[in-house]
């Protein structure tokens, strides 16, 4: 068990200081590649929880297409490619208020309800189990999901299409 | 393994996507701020369902997933035809309702 800890508090530390260097690098493609490193580092976490399948869609949906999409918008809105002061507005301090207060809600909810709750990881999931939930329980939710991404192609064609 | 450890790291991956969708100014990072609050809420999602060992977390995950990427797909396609009609990729530039 102390094993499992030592590599939750590695993982944790990569994802903390990526996610702060997201929100706070002065260059735009160096925030997509720090955001590459939390999208891993929650795969990470997936496999440490023991929920394999969903951890290998993150590495491919997330690192392996929505970087890429990231990456070409960054290039079709040339961005500057070199460090750039001007990516932030001027609500830093207000924008910091915020969310260091939502923080301190959400951390005083989680430790007063959850203090000493231990989760248990007996066996991964299998994939065959959540397929089996997909096709059986969330039938109409999948399908939904479907016809969903099939709107969000054609409105994105659609939008950038020039004419 | 404390279930309280993955809850408060999502919890504080989720306000550091708020600060960065509160104070970035460029189009594509504040959509990054936003995918890091998805990332947040699935790690949520998956420790919960590892905690009640079920499944059903990590099917809820995948529908996040899916939906994070077809907002990621919308998203740049707006995102470009901002950058086409205003010649910039500044959020502060649109303001086409202010008076």
């Amino acid at each position: 068990m102390v094993a499992e800890n030592v590599f939750f508090g590695l993982i944790a530390a990569a994802m903390v200081i990526s996610a702060l260097g997201v929100v706070t690098t002065k260059n735009v493609v160096h925030a997509a590649l720090f955001l590459v490193i939390v999208l891993a580092g929650g795969a990470a976490q997936f496999i440490l929880l023991g929920q394999e399948f969903v951890a290998w869609v993150q590495v491919l949906v997330y690192i392996g297409a929505v970087i890429v999409l990231f990456l070409f918008g960054i290039m079709l809105t040339r961005a500057p490619m070199h460090p750039d002061e001007n990516l932030g507005n001027d609500l830093r301090w207000p924008g910091a208020a915020a969310s260091l207060f939502l923080l301190g809600i959400l951390g005083g909810l989680l430790v007063h309800t959850y203090h000493a709750t231990e989760v248990n990881i007996d066996a991964p999931i299998r994939t065959a189990t959540i397929t089996n939930e997909i096709f059986n329980t969330y039938i109409i939710p999948f399908e939904v999901v479907g016809v969903l991404l099939l709107s969000a192609l054609v409105g994105a064609v659609v939008l950038a299409r020039r004419d | 393994m404390l279930l309280n450890q993955f809850l408060l790291l999502a919890a504080f991956l989720f306000c550091t996507g708020i600060y960065g969708v509160l104070t970035r100014r460029h189009t594509v990072l504040v959509l990054m701020s936003i995918e890091l609050m998805l990332a947040a809420v699935n790690l949520n999602l998956v420790a919960f369902g590892a905690f009640h060992n079920s499944p059903v977390g990590q099917v809820f995950a995948l529908f996040v997933l899916t939906i994070a990427a077809a907002e990621v797909g919308v998203g740049l396609a707006i995102v470009l035809l901002i950058y086409r009609n205003l010649h910039s990729s500044d959020l502060d530039d649109v303001d086409l309702l202010k008076g």
